[in-house]
């Protein structure tokens, strides 16, 4: 399968907040984008697989979302792997066209925490509520706190990420917070959940994204403008809660790389660009150990000294990511991967021929990854 | 919302499966899972052991001692009832049983000053009206 599919148009909502939009509202505006980007007629799309929004359970979701697309698609599906279920979805799209089973599919996600509820991310980690463990970002700054211990890794290096981050969304011009930041005024912030500033977390944001997917034989028929190979895909999952888990400091995302590493025929040394997904500063830092791209517990020493940044060795969320550009829908983060492969990116890294893509959900929990490349 | 009702929605809810571990705390004890079948040990309750899947096993007690996974430290109350214990740590400890579990650590002046995989022992506090198990440092 490797090449045989692409994305073949790509579309999104503006950023940050949006009062008064409903989550289906906003999938039906960035489908709508995504199949103008492509250049295909609404009606060949016969399968929609959406992800259900996280700030909200909804059930019979993905129902809701194509009866306001006015289709009766021959698949209609939500899949449940939280912040993977974007990247995921796209792979089960190239399988089941693979196998028949659909010829065009839309996959999209938007949710609306900024302006509606905030309660799926405040909520204590598990049913021991006196201990006082509320809250998503608690969670991430446990599994930081032991990356520390164990390795050494600095505030500063954890800075690093959300400085390259910043630095990219300040030049992309649909981004939510496009304020560059520093090292030091990073440092100079007080403690939120100690290790965990401000700055380590992602933007609270409503928006939605939508990527369109189809056979590389099926996009060059339609004379589809600018497809995106999907080279490979692959998905791990770490499952238990951090409480739990043995080691708080490797994710299956190790396994999610190495598949899709294999599908696609490459390695880390490989990859141009990537799109790493950055609920957190340390969700980062994590994956890019996992996917190889270092040594575990190295991560703080490779994200150091610009090589994540334009211009550096492994530029690294060239939009922001959700640090910066947007805290939701993450799918923003393959959008990005296709933009830089077509070579139409606002930070466009020069002669980028492959992109990585992750996204990854619940406390490291869940993960999928993709590789994109020119057709 | 008066202080009972807050502190009341922070008890675990009654469950015929954990109540025996919240039981065993306010006698003293702290206690966790032990397979019957294969020697697993396990917290929180479950009603099978997530090794072999067998449902045959037994409460045993816990010896208190246990050690620092990680911990960190609110600044800013996620929660109401915690706005005036601020700052506050959480931690994942294991005990030295096995099992891991989410709890507290006090009694130290500067949480910062704490160590991955240091040591710690069991106390069992009165708190939010139920008892509370909790670590301090060795
Ligand atoms: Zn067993």
């Amino acid at each position: 399968m490797r090449g045989k599919y692409v994305i073949a148009g790509i579309g999104q909502t503006a950023f940050g907040g949006l009062p008064g939009r409903s989550t289906v509202s906003l999938n039906v505006e960035a489908v709508r984008n995504a199949i103008a980007d492509a250049g295909i007629e609404k009606d060949i799309v016969d399968a929609v697989m959406v992800k259900y929004p996280t700030s909200r359970f909804e059930g019979m979701y993905s129902q809701k979302v194509a009866e306001a697309l006015g289709l009766m698609p021959g698949i209609n599906c939500v899949l449940d792997q939280a912040g993977a279920s974007n990247a995921s979805l796209i792979g089960y799209a190239a399988m089941a066209i693979e196998h028949g089973q659909c010829d065009v599919a839309v996959v999209c996600f938007a949710d609306n925490p900024k302006t509606g509820s905030r309660a799926a991310y405040a909520r204590s980690r598990d049913a021991n509520a006196m201990f006082g463990f509320f809250g998503t970002p608690a969670a991430y700054a446990m599994l930081a706190r032991r990356h520390m211990g164990q390795y050494g890794t600095t505030h500063a290096q954890l800075g690093a990420i959300a400085v390259a981050c910043r630095r990219h969304g300040a030049q992309n011009p649909k981004a939510q917070l496009r304020k560059a930041l520093t090292v030091d005024e990073y440092l100079a912030q007080p403690m939120m959940v100690a290790p965990f500033r401000r700055d380590d977390c992602c933007l609270v944001s409503d928006g939605g994204a939508a990527v369109v997917v189809m056979s590389a034989e099926r996009a060059r028929q339609l004379k589809v403008r600018a497809p995106v190979a999907i080279l490979g895909f692959g998905q791990g999952h770490t499952a238990w809660d951090v409480t739990q888990r043995p080691d708080l400091t490797t994710t299956m995302a190790t396994v999610s790389a190495a598949t899709a590493f294999k599908m696609a025929g490459l390695g880390p040394k490989n990859i141009d660009v990537a799109q790493i997904y950055d609920c957190f500063t340390i969700t980062a830092l994590m994956t890019l150990e996992d996917y190889g791209f270092c040594k575990k517990g190295d991560g703080g020493h490779y994200v150091e000294g610009g090589r994540i940044e334009i211009g550096g060795e492994l530029p690294m969320n060239t939009a922001g990511g959700l640090l910066s550009e947007t805290g939701m829908p993450g799918l923003q983060m393959v959008l990005e991967g296709v933009r830089q492969i077509r070579g139409e990116a606002v930070t466009q890294v020069p002669h980028a021929k492959t992109c990585i893509v992750s996204n990854q959900g619940g406390i490291m929990h869940t993960h999928s990854t993709l590789i994109l490349a020119q057709p | 919302m008066t202080d009972d009702n807050a502190a009341a929605a922070l008890r675990p809810p009654e469950d015929p499966l954990s109540d025996p571990f919240w039981k065993s705390l306010a006698d003293g004890r702290l206690t966790f899972q032990k397979c019957k079948h294969c020697g697993n040990s396990w917290l929180p309750a479950r009603g099978e052991c997530p090794k072999c899947l067998q449902s045959d096993w037994a409460w045993e007690n816990a010896s208190g001692d246990a050690k620092l996974i990680s911990w960190i430290v609110y600044h800013r109350a996620f929660h109401p009832a915690f706005a005036d214990r601020l700052p506050y740590t959480v931690a994942v400890v294991e005990l030295a049983e096995g099992p891991r579990m989410t709890s507290n650590i006090v009694g130290v002046a500067d949480p910062e000053t704490l160590k991955v995989d240091q040591r710690l022992r069991l106390t069992i506090e009165q708190d939010f009206g139920m008892a509370v198990p909790r670590f301090i440092p060795v």
